[in-house]
């Protein structure tokens, strides 16, 4: 049967290199801390500092420089095949040529020499604790340290996000290497440094280490059921048709709920004249991303996703 | 001027300004500005002058703090009286043409109140700040409306410090009050701070309408937070921050500090204790804008001002 396939065990190639990349928005910053603190590490105790070698990477320096999101263009929206081959020019943005020269230094994507693994940290600013978001739901490597974290964490809720793009629409860093995922903590302002938060993340790049590490030396993951969420749909705000701005801002009763239970007639806008919006619809959905800086001038109040129960194999590491 | 029963009479508050956007990212003040700019109805009060504004309007349309500096430190009397150059960085032209439309600051034809509305990443709450711990008026103001918000706390920050006092957007009028309520992260919208901050502003405006209808105020007491001293980050000699806010400490704005208490937790794992001799109610803990002003949180300590009754003065 497909279950019993599933539950066999499934020899995969060892990772032999991982990059943490911090400050890929330059305004979300316990990526920016936990590069610089990895850095410190590795210069005062040298390479062995971690047991598997790791890559750490500052993403967009300048953006990181100036405490902003990015400078010309998201740096996280540059990592299409065709983003990464369009030549480069006098007026490229910032972002495209830093994406180019990423994807020299931790790809090229695509190939046999790319990274085997990119760990993308960021920050949001609505309440969804840990949140790990995944490209594509059929990759048993990152599922495995999903299902790791999982089990390790118990500080904050860890979810996992399947955007599910087709692998040839790939937009974002995590789509240069083998294996790739976002770590997506929240909630957290943009330019500000939480205690708290750095050390969920700190938390769950050590133990991402880790758990390669253990791959690496052979030890068996049990194969089980994953609980994801799925990405539906996005949902813009009320905005004024000719001016384009807001008529209302996230319910109270939505705000902070992310990955709660979305039923018909349960609130989601309340306007500026004191209306209730409801969500309107039959199926019963997740919102996520609610009330995320950034996602105002993407047109997103909040996003709407299904849960998923996905089923991954036992792995191990192929020996040579 | 008092009389037996030492009332001030002060001048009728005719032209009050509420001004949004002084920074572009703090979004309560723009989209309540705004809003009262398109329809001013709840903002309306009987033979009063209220004008909405929006006091930077390049940086909200970039949804940034500021352009080329921050507005909120350009109004001082160097740049206030700098000659019409090109090359002024924009804040300190833009200081120029608000002194003119609501001041000159320190005149008589100033406005008489503005209000300007501020959002912070601090935890702090709802809070009026003040740059006079003598104006009475203002005073009786934040009286009122910490009343008026019961049971929801109004906190009231003192700022008089000599080294630490800036040179604010609402400093042009004779009577500034500061409104800052957080938390809320820049860029982001929160139902809750939204309608914290109109409530306020709709007391506030009640208050000028009925002092200047004749009402007395009586003699009153204010319990504010005055400002002591700025605490920046530990830092590298790069200038890098080495360590954050402490867990313990964040979120507390407003509660007591004392000696030994955990102030800053580095980067890797160890915490740095406050040394200081006396309690201190910290306040703008971990406010993102306040990183490049060296600042990871103010210092104040507690005080109680005492304010003559007021009555509008006659003729």
């Amino acid at each position: 049967t497909i279950r019993e396939k599933a539950m066999a065990l499934l020899f995969l190639p060892a990772l032999a290199r991982m990059a943490v990349c911090g400050g890929t928005h330059g305004n979300e910053l316990s990526g920016v801390y936990v590069v610089q603190e990895m850095e410190r590490q590795r210069k005062e105790k040298g390479e062995g500092v971690w047991p598997i070698p790791v890559t750490t990477v500052l993403s967009n320096p300048r953006a990181v420089k100036e405490c902003r999101r990015y400078i010309d263009t998201d740096m996280n929206r540059c990592f299409s095949r065709d983003t990464l081959s369009s030549p480069i020019t006098d007026s490229s943005p910032y972002e495209v040529r830093r994406a180019q020269e990423l994807n020299n230094l931790l790809g090229l994507k695509g190939s046999t020499d790319a990274i085997d693994l990119i760990c993308d940290l960021h920050n949001t600013t609505s309440n969804m604790g840990l949140t790990l978001i995944l490209c594509t739901s059929s990759d048993w490597v990152t599922l495995h340290i999903c299902k790791y974290l999982q089990t390790k964490i118990t500080k904050v809720p860890v979810r996992v996000l399947v955007l599910d793009f087709p692998i040839s629409d790939a937009y974002s860093l995590e789509s240069v290497s083998k294996h790739g995922f976002t770590l997506e903590v929240g909630p957290q302002p943009h330019g500000v440094v939480r205690a708290d938060i750095y050390i969920i993340m700190k938390e769950a790049v050590d133990l991402t280490i880790d758990w390669i590490h253990k791959f690496n030396s052979g030890t068996v993951f049990e194969g089980g059921d994953v609980e994801t969420y799925m990405l539906i749909k996005s949902v813009d705000y009320p905005r004024d048709p000719e001016t384009r701005t807001l008529t209302a801002a996230i319910h109270p009763q939505l705000q902070d709920k992310d990955f709660c239970l979305l039923k018909r007639g349960d609130p989601l806008f309340l306007s500026f004249s004191g209306e209730t919006v409801n969500y309107e619809e039959e199926e019963t959905l997740h919102p996520f991303f609610i009330n995320e800086a950034a996602y105002y001038e993407k047109g997103i109040a909040f996003q709407l996703a299904k849960k998923m129960m996905l089923t991954i194999p036992a792995v191990r590491v192929q020996k040579d | 001027m008092s009389s037996r029963t030492n009332i001030s009479c002060l001048q009728e508050a005719a032209r009050v300004a509420i001004f949004g956007g002084t920074h572009g990212n703090e979004m309560s003040g723009i989209t309540l500005v705004n809003m009262w700019i398109q329809n001013s109805a709840e903002i309306e009060r009987n033979g009063l002058l209220i004008k909405p504004f929006i006091s930077n309007p390049r940086a909200v349309e970039k949804c940034s703090r500021y352009i080329d500096t921050d507005l909120n430190r350009a109004f001082t009397p160097e740049n206030l009286s700098a000659p019409d150059v090109e090359g002024l960085p924009y804040e300190v032209q833009r200081a120029k043409e608000i002194n003119r439309m609501f001041g000159p600051k320190g005149s008589a034809d100033a406005y008489d109140v503005i209000f300007d509305l501020h959002n912070t990443t601090s935890n702090m709450g709802s809070t009026l700040i003040l740059e006079s711990s003598t104006d009475l008026f203002n005073l009786q103001m934040v009286h009122y409306i910490k009343k008026a918000m019961a049971p929801h706390t109004c906190s009231v920050l003192l700022n008089e410090h000599p080294q630490l006092k800036y040179s604010t957007t609402r400093s042009v009028a004779k009577h500034p009050v500061g409104l800052e309520v957080g938390p809320q992260p820049q860029g982001v919208l929160r139902s809750n701070v939204f309608e914290s901050m109109r409530t306020i502003l709709k007391h506030a405006l009640d208050f000028i309408e009925l002092f200047n209808s004749g009402v007395t105020f009586p003699p009153c007491t204010v319990d504010v937070f005055r400002v002591q001293e700025r605490m920046d980050y530990p830092r590298d000699t790069n200038g890098n921050i080495t360590a954050m806010v402490h867990p313990h400490l964040q979120d507390c704005d407003w509660e007591p500090l004392n000696r030994g208490d955990p102030m800053f937790l580095t980067f890797d794992g160890r915490t740095v204790l406050y040394e200081g001799a006396n309690t201190v109610y910290p306040t703008f803990i971990n406010e993102a804008a306040y990183y490049e002003k060296q600042q990871a949180f103010m210092t104040t300590g507690r005080e109680i001002l005492a304010a003559n009754a007021i009555r509008k003065a006659c003729k």
